[in-house]
């Protein structure tokens, strides 16, 4: 687990240096600071589960099992990328992970997760499927609607609620009224509260949430606490009239997730410093060796932009 | 409905049964779950209730609650619900109850559903219908009685079908079921009631295929949906006069069958295209344009348009008429056209 949240925070951290040297196109949303909820959740996950993600959505299809040269790809526009360039950074799918795709609308996957829950379930597969959304999806009609059929049908889905704090740059105790957990309490639907920086405790919850799905008990909801140690988005650099740098520091101090699995794990005498350097290497070279491929990969061909309109 | 029952186009036929368009409908869909497990229905009121038109009465006892699934008045929901099972394996025909209650489910359609299949450069696929309604006259207002398939119409990702005949419809509605895209399947609900020939054996409609309805050979009138029935009309009373008008129906806008349209607009040198949309930026305007376009040289006249009035429609008997296009006022232009008014 240490190794693929290393692995997304080196991949953000080189997605930020192709923004800042103006080598990508578009938008990036980084996921730095919230890597322990995908790994959590996606260890609980078999291949075949499905996942849909959301516009921060790079920590979560790498956790699913996307590769680093072909996400890189695919933020560059390049054919090799995993949607032949034609989603990029905010709508990458992968189906063989079981990736049905990041999706750019807030809150907009929440029926196609609930869908994919039902699909699985009229089928006879035990596959579940996961919903990853942030709180600001909460404000969002679909996220009830589908909860509220989700409940009713009992579908093995589970939502995944990343409360980062910020609906982009406004914070959610000034757009969510009442408690977070009484929403999906209210359909019946079981729901916990977990720190989200603790990849342990995120990996227990979303077991426990897995393992009701497989059982046909229906769907549950975790909110996980977590904080996104970027803006909203690459260029989101002046956050001062939204949050504090000391607020910012305190987190990335005393609450970044690979430091407190990498301490934990010390503590309890499982690994050694040197393993997490070595780990940390590896992982920085397979992403500037993923970076580097991309770069001089090739475009697609301009006769493709009308391919896949229709199937 | 001045016509209760039809034989025209490449439904007719001699020795074949007569049924509604209600019935036709329920037959391709009965068929197409027969044929294929993973074909199921869900909507407000389909199952026990069969559906405020009654076009789904009978499925839920033939294939139990797990295929036909009733679900809370939550369009977006279970519209996104539908996309996502059909993006993992299963192939959902969702009933949206009233045509104006796609407002309610626009980013699942316009976002989702329309875009999957290119966003993830061909690797998903949403075979998905959407079956739902258009047409006024049925003194329901304006929150009732919307005619929107042009908004779909022009969204790239989507398929949009119009049927105007039993036939039509249930061939159509087959080939939408086992197409791998997202179809828009708009049904005017003052004709599920119409009656005509449908054969008993397994056949489709392709899409993208026009269909001429009553050859002619003085004027075209490209005419949609219950449009058709206006112009079939507007062609007899044409006829009387020495009018003959060729009635071509294109049977679905996406794709659009550009090339029988052109032809039959060289053939006549005339064309009025009527559609029950909102006339402003609609289906008729876009027809009109690519014919003259392709036939401008062909053409005697400029091309004609009519559509519903671009206002709200209104409930009172004597307004709502008002709005829809009538086979008097088709014959008018006609004449106007042909320079015979």
């Amino acid at each position: 687990m240490y190794e693929l949240m290393a692995k997304i925070r080196a991949f953000e951290e080189q997605v930020n240096e192709l923004y800042v040297t103006r080598r990508m196109p578009g938008l990036a949303h980084l996921y730095v600071g919230e890597e322990a909820v995908a790994v959590g959740v996606c260890q609980a996950l078999r291949r075949e589960d499905y996942i849909t993600s959301t516009h921060r959505g790079h920590g979560h299809c790498l956790a699913k099992g996307a590769r680093v040269d072909r996400m890189f790809c695919e933020l560059l526009g390049k054919a090799e990328g995993y949607c032949r360039g034609k989603g990029g950074s905010m709508h990458i799918a992968d189906p063989d992970s079981g990736n049905l795709g990041a999706n750019a609308i807030v809150g907009g996957s929440a029926g196609i997760a609930a869908g994919a829950a039902l699909s699985a379930k009229m089928r006879g597969t035990d596959q579940v499927a996961v919903c990853f959304f942030g709180e600001g999806a909460l404000g969002q009609g679909i996220v009830y609607e589908a909860m509220n059929m989700a409940a009713l049908w009992k579908l093995p889905v589970i939502y995944v609620c990343e409360n980062n704090l910020y609906n982009e740059y406004t914070h959610y105790r000034e757009t969510t009224a009442g408690d977070i957990l009484a929403r999906p309490r209210a359909f019946g639907i079981p729901a916990e509260e977990v720190d989200g920086q603790d990849v342990r405790q995120v990996l227990a919850a979303a077991r426990r949430a897995v393992a009701r799905a497989r059982r046909g008990e229906g769907a549950s909801f975790l909110l996980c606490n977590t904080y996104r140690f970027y803006g909203h988005h690459v260029g989101d650099v002046d956050r001062s009239y939204y949050r504090s740098k000391e607020e910012e520091e305190w987190w990335k101090r005393e609450r970044d997730p690979l430091r407190i699995l990498r301490s934990w794990m010390v503590q309890a005498g499982l690994a050694e410093e040197a393993e997490f350097e070595r780990i940390e290497q590896a992982v920085r070279e397979e992403v500037l060796a993923g970076v580097a491929y991309a770069l001089q990969a090739p475009y697609p061909d301009p006769s493709e932009v009308s391919q896949h309109v229709y199937a | 409905m001045s016509t209760p029952s039809l034989s025209v186009g490449s439904d007719a036929r001699a020795g074949v049964r007569e049924i509604t368009m209600a019935q036709a409908i329920r037959e391709a869909l009965a068929e197409e779950m027969r044929r294929d497990p993973r074909v199921f229905l869900l909507g407000e009121d389909v199952a026990e209730a069969g559906h405020p038109f009654k076009v789904l009465s009978g499925l839920v006892q033939e294939f139990g609650p797990e295929r036909v699934l009733d679900t809370p008045i939550s369009e977006a929901g279970f519209v996104g619900i539908a996309v996502g099972a059909a993006m993992t394996g299963m192939r959902p025909v969702v009933d949206i109850m009233f045509g104006d209650f796609l407002t309610l489910a626009m980013d699942q359609i316009a976002n989702q559903a329309a875009k999957v299949c290119y966003m993830s450069g061909g690797k998903l696929r949403v075979p998905l219908v959407v079956r739902t309604t258009l047409g006024a006259t049925r003194r329901s207002a304006a929150q009732h009685s919307q005619s929107l398939h042009a908004w779909f119409s022009h969204i790239p990702g989507l398929k949009v079908a119009l049927p105007a005949t039993p036939y039509d419809a249930k061939g159509l509605l087959k080939t939408a079921i086992r197409d791998d895209n997202p179809v828009l399947f708009f049904e005017d609900k003052m004709m599920y009631q119409v009656k005509g020939p449908v054969p008993e054996e397994e056949y489709t409609i392709p899409f993208g295929v026009a269909d001429i309805k009553r050859p002619g050979r003085h004027v075209t009138l490209v005419a949609t949906s219950s449009m058709v029935y206006v112009a079939l009309d507007a062609a007899r009373i044409l006829a009387q006069e020495g009018i003959e008008a060729e009635v071509v129906d294109p049977r679905t806008t996406v794709p659009l069958d550009v090339e029988t349209l052109v032809q039959s607009a060289r053939k006549t040198g005339r064309v009025i295209v009527i559609d029950e949309g909102y006339r402003r930026y609609g289906v008729t305007a876009e027809i009109a344009a690519v014919i003259a376009e392709e036939a401008f040289y062909d053409l005697e006249a400029p091309v004609r348009r009519l559509g519903a009035m671009d206002v709200p429609v209104p409930f009172s008997p004597v307004l709502e008429d008002e709005t829809v296009p009538t086979p008097e006022q088709v014959a008018a232009v006609a004449r106007e056209l042909c320079g015979r008014a």
